[in-house]
């Protein structure tokens, strides 16, 4: 909401400066977006053409000589509407106006002391301004002082303040709502209204009717104005439309909106000799069509308003007037509407259509004897400055509530919430200000609110009122005092991260919304892709189920962007719709591609086994040691290389992923994993126990066997440790060989396996016939060979 | 025979002296030291001697043993050091090459600010509480005192899935949660952290975002104050932007605090003088705060005749943006790892 000072200034006194005022308003509430002047630009004066000779070196330019008080001045112009005689707007040297600073100079040769100005060099947005102005600089009346202050002369001299308002504060969409606010900061009394007019002929209650015929209006005024002379409005009214952001149409028109801007309440003017004798205000039905006054055609249903002569819709109440009862030039007599519609319901019709100063105002509520001020401020100015003869009598439809509020608060109530030592004298004094009436009643204080403050229904709101006022700068600051007690935070998820990091990942934090292609990418799990209702784009229209899509996407990012060594992982949620269900689950994803680590000659590149050992560190420093295995899937998994994938099994189910991706879908060596940790973490762990340390020395022993290429470490290092008994502590491949020396398909695989044992140091007689068994198990499992 | 003596003693003295290899020193040891050694046979020759020139002569023998003992024993140390720097002169490496690098990651910028709010509250006795980002209508709007139509909706265009589901707009949601599973007659001090998402990308806000949540509510009669959320705020703000903060409260509107506010802190860029950062007002906003509303503790079981407290919510990215001085919002989430690898320490 803009606040013309100059608008605002008729119903409250304001003896301090610009910036102070937006501070001082911005303290108790009201946060401003700018403060400024209307017409920003300096040095301005006016002037008067008196001799305007065509540029020697130019088929547009004049060069003018221009009177501008204390002296006369050379000024080329380029406008075409220049001409002698006329006085105008002068920028002299040295002004700063919004596009551009004045100085002395030559143009084409020719002295140019200063620049007449068009309105919109001066900072007036071409929407306000006549076909005249668009095209040329701006002439002013032939009353205008020489040498004084054309911004003055205009009127223009206002000052601006843009404010961002609380959606609960819907009163201070009006002048008069912000003279109150203003008020109540300054402690200054706020003037009345005027709202006084004639009346005349018989009562329009004999000639017109008002039907609803809905719930969602509770308020419906109607009076006709007669004989009303369409032309330009006077310029403090334009010129405030301005201020405010507001087109200047016609007085008719412009009236309507300057009453809206005063008062708060939407007006709504019909030309009442295309409109009939009714007005009825009902829900449209379904499919129902009307042309609104931008010339479109709605089509309707039943959660929209409609205002109907009685046959057909005419309107959309609150929202938007209809195309054929619209004011126009032709406009002899008006049938003004001053109403109340349901705000949820003229919300949802103009988030169809259009938002607009008046459906916002319904939207945040309204105050009903505004309703019926705004009737008589509207028939007032009619009169005044459109040559109106207002009939008599109002028809009016009214269930509203107009009772003010009244509302018990003890000085306790308020210390209490605010912490603060407040005294009743000083609490009146608030809601004094404010335009409240406070009783004191021994220990209660009865506060009764004006029905214009509609965000006011509680207790805590007199209190917020108190605080604003009051201001929390006085209070001081201090600490709950609650039951002593340690605070909890469950910190797995940052010793994952931090093991991450500690091997030599980066943490990082993309986007969860991916393309709905991606969305089963990476996994054979089965659920139902979560995609937006209103999605800003495609690209991002879905939640992941799988983080990888995120990270290939940063992956993506990185390579094109030459960084070839990339390393991360993320800790975040995975979506899932699985049957009715809704869910997410916390998953660690990595991904790995190139450097893993550098040094003179000890790079080492990532390969399957790098990442692998990056999700046993993991799976280890959880706890699970010994209690996972890697898996070939069952079914492929389109994304992964086929040779270089595994599933994660952790005590017997699958909890995540780790492979390849497919050399079809990047080229590049690119490993990721993923572990479901909502899965993992269910597991149980093996508890961290002290075990006694053997004081005799261990044997190692290696053997290497030759199976066929297709068996599994994993199943030969099972083997190996069903068969060797308690004393074999440990087994680990230090070997794999194919190739020359080795008959086609088999593979040399070898094993260093030590043995121990806690109360004596173990003979060659005691382990070479665990050995011969572990051989002969292999022997018998995969057909192994033992190297000699 | 005396003279015979000292004339070996020199001749020994001279000769360890030239030698420069261990194994020659060996070789002089066995020479004069040795049973078949010069000194050796004169103490054999001994016998021809009277009994009373027998022990002076063998006193003297003694000694010059004794010396060239020393003599060897001495140039055997300045050997084997000659050897040993001999040795280490040849490992010697160029210790300036580049070591071999061992991998360090690193933690997003979001990530340690999120650790050090929730130390700092884990300290001062807030439990840290995390909810789901797929959230419901009810838990994200509805109970948090927003009903359908609310206009206070249109400050979170969000991103719905269902009519019912939804990515959470705002960590508040958790409050809701919160005090549902405290049962309606236990204290809360809980913060909550996490990933927030609306329905606007620009310059300055992403769609995804992060915030922080926090929820004090005692009985009445603790008093749960606007001067202790105050008082909590400062310290907060203090501890993440420095001694020097400054807060104003600027009274606001949200549904779900009552009274509410919008907090100020001292801009963090010029310190308070004004800037294009603070738009020449010396203020930046970060926080919305307020004494938790009477029909969100009603809804969510909670006694407002009996119970009070306040809560409070900012936005995590801006505060992480400030604290390392990044200039665009956009490196949080393009994960470029040249700006990931630039947060791989420690801090205090």
């Amino acid at each position: 909401m803009k606040l013309s000072t100059n608008f605002v200034k008729d119903y409250v006194d304001i003896d301090v400066d610009l910036k102070t005022l937006a501070e001082d308003m911005t303290r108790v509430g009201n946060e401003y977006d700018s403060a400024e002047k209307l017409i920003p630009a300096t040095k301005l004066v006016v002037g008067k053409v008196l001799e305007c000779i065509p540029h020697p070196d130019s088929d547009h330019l004049h060069c003018c000589k221009v009177d501008i008080g204390n002296e006369i001045i050379n000024i080329v112009c380029g406008a075409p509407n220049v001409r002698e005689g006329i006085k105008v707007i002068v920028a002299l040297d040295g002004a700063v106006l919004p596009e551009i600073t004045i100085k002395k100079g030559m143009i084409r040769g020719q002295e140019s002391n200063g620049m007449i100005c068009a309105l919109y060099e001066i900072g007036l947005d071409k929407k306000f301004l006549s076909e005249e102005d668009k095209n040329g600089i701006h002439i002013l009346g032939e009353d205008a002082v020489v040498g004084t202050d054309p911004v003055k002369y205009m009127g223009l001299d206002d000052e601006v303040i843009d404010f961002e308002l609380t959606a609960n504060r819907g009163d201070l969409l009006s002048i008069l709502g912000m003279a109150y606010e203003i008020g109540a900061i300054y402690d200054k009394k706020v003037r009345p209204v005027d709202i006084s007019h004639n009346e005349k002929g018989e009562d329009i209650n004999k000639i017109f009717n008002v039907k609803v015929d809905t719930e969602n209006c509770k308020l419906f005024l109607a009076r006709k104005a007669l004989n009303v002379k369409i032309g330009d409005s006077p310029d403090f009214i334009r010129n405030r439309l301005i201020a405010e952001g507001i087109r200047p149409i016609n007085n008719v028109v412009d009236i309507s909106n300057y009453v809206m801007l005063e008062l708060g309440q939407p007006l709504h003017f019909y030309d009442a000799d295309k409109l009939g004798d009714t007005i009825q205000v009902r829900m449209a039905y379904s499919g129902e069509k009307l042309t609104t006054l931008d010339g479109q055609e709605r089509s309707l249903d039943e959660n929209d308003i409609v205002i109907a002569d009685g046959k057909k819709s005419i309107g959309l109440a609150g929202v938007m007037g209809g195309f054929d009862t619209e004011i126009t030039e032709g406009t002899t007599n008006v049938i003004i509407e001053s109403a109340i519609f349901d705000g949820v319901k003229v919300r949802k019709t103009s988030k169809k259509i259009v938002r607009s100063e008046a459906s916002n105002r319904f939207e945040k509520g309204l105050d009903p004897n505004r309703t019926y001020m705004a009737m008589e401020r509207a028939v007032k100015l009619l009169e005044q400055y459109a040559g109106a003869e207002i009939q008599t009598g109002t028809v009016i439809y009214d269930k509203s509530d107009k009772q003010d509020k009244t509302i018990d608060i003890t000085s306790k109530n308020i210390n209490d919430v605010l912490g603060a030592k407040i005294s009743d004298e000083e609490i009146i004094k608030v809601y004094e200000k404010l335009g409240f009436t406070a009783n004191k009643n021994g220990e209660k204080i009865t506060v009764t609110v004006p029905k214009r403050r509609l965000d006011i229904s509680i207790k805590e709101d007199l209190i917020e009122e108190v605080s604003r006022i009051y201001g929390v700068d006085n209070i001081q600051g201090t600490l709950p005092v609650t039951p002593m007690k340690m605070g909890t935070i469950d910190k797995t998820e940052r010793e994952i991260r931090n093991k991450m990091i500690a091997l030599g990942l980066n943490d990082t934090l993309p986007y969860i919304l991916i393309n709905n292609k991606d969305s089963h990418k990476f996994t054979n799990d089965k659920f139902e892709e979560l995609k937006l209702l209103d999605p800003m784009t495609e690209e991002r229209n879905t939640l992941r189920y799988s983080i990888i899509p995120s990270l290939y996407k940063l992956y993506e990012y990185n390579k094109s962007h030459y960084v070839k060594d990339v390393n991360i992982f993320e800790i975040g949620k995975g979506f899932w719709k699985k049957e009715d269900k809704y869910g997410e689950d916390l998953k660690l994803a990595a991904l790995m591609t190139g450097e893993y680590y550098l040094g003179m000659g000890n790079k080492k590149n990532v390969d399957f086994y790098v990442i692998k050992g990056i999700v046993e560190e993991i799976l280890d420093y959880l706890g699970y040691e010994n209690r996972y295995s890697f898996v070939i899937p069952k079914t492929e998994i389109a994304e992964f290389h086929p040779g270089q994938v595994a599933e994660i099994n952790v005590n017997g189910e699958i909890v995540g992923i780790v492979g390849r991706i497919h050399p079809a879908i990047c080229k590049e060596l690119v490993y990721v994993s993923e572990i479901n940790l909502e899965k993992l973490l269910a597991k149980k762990t093996g508890k961290m126990k002290f075990k006694e340390i053997s004081i005799y020395p261990e044997i190692k022993k290696d053997i290497a066997i030759v199976v066929d290429k297709n068996i599994t470490s994993d199943e030969i290092a099972k083997a190996i440790k069903s068969n060797g008994g308690k004393l074999l502590i440990k087994s680990e491949v230090f070997d794999v060989y194919e190739g020359e020396n080795l008959p086609q398909g088999k593979k040399s695989i070898a094993y260093s396996l030590t043995f121990g044992v806690n109360d004596r140091t173990l003979t060659d007689e005691e382990v070479n016939p665990i050995i011969e068994k572990i051989v002969a198990g292999l022997e018998k499992s995969f057909g192994a060979e033992l190297r000699r | 025979m005396k003279e015979k003596l000292e004339q070996i003693y020199k001749e020994a003295k001279e000769q360890i002296e030239k030698i420069d290899m261990t194994q020659g020193l060996n070789d002089l040891k066995v020479k004069y030291l040795g049973k078949k050694g010069e000194l050796t046979s004169i103490l054999k020759g001994m016998g021809s001697l009277s009994p009373e020139e027998r022990p002076k002569l063998g006193a003297i023998v003694n000694e010059i043993r004794d010396s060239i003992v020393i003599e060897i024993e001495e140039k055997e140390k300045e050997l084997k050091q000659k050897e040993l720097n001999k040795k280490l002169e040849k490992e010697k490496i160029d210790v300036t090459l580049p070591a071999t690098k061992i991998t360090r990651g690193s933690k997003h910028p979001i990530n340690r600010v999120i650790e050090e709010i929730q130390n700092l509250f884990v300290s001062m006795g807030y439990d840290v509480i995390s909810g789901p980002e797929l959230e419901t209508d009810e838990f994200c709007f509805e109970r948090l005192n927003l009903p359908e139509g609310h206009p206070a909706r249109d400050m979170q265009d969000s991103f719905y899935i269902t009519d019912e589901y939804l990515l959470r707009t705002q960590t508040s949601a958790v409050q809701a949660r919160t005090m549902l599973n405290y049962g309606g007659n236990k204290p809360i001090k809980m913060i909550c952290t996490g990933k927030t998402y609306r329905r606007e990308d620009d310059a300055t806000h992403s769609h995804q975002f992060n915030q922080v949540e926090g929820l004090v509510i005692d009985e009445k009669d603790k008093n749960v104050s606007l001067s202790d959320l105050k008082g909590t705020l400062e310290i907060f703000m203090r501890k993440m932007l420095g001694e020097k903060t400054e807060l104003r409260f600027r009274p606001s509107y949200f549904p779900f605090t009552e009274p509410s506010y919008e907090v100020d802190v001292t801009c963090f860029k010029c310190g308070g003088k004004g800037c294009n950062l603070c738009k020449q007002t010396g203020w930046i906003e970060l926080l919305g705060a307020g004494i938790v509303h009477p029909n969100v503790l009603k809804m969510n079981g909670y006694d407002p005749e009996k119970y009070g407290g306040f809560a409070f919510g900012t936005g995590i990215d801006r505060l992480a943006m400030f604290k390392y001085g990044i200039t665009d919002m956009r490196y949080l989430y393009t994960n470029d790892v040249r700006f990931l690898k630039q947060f791989d320490r420690f801090e205090k």
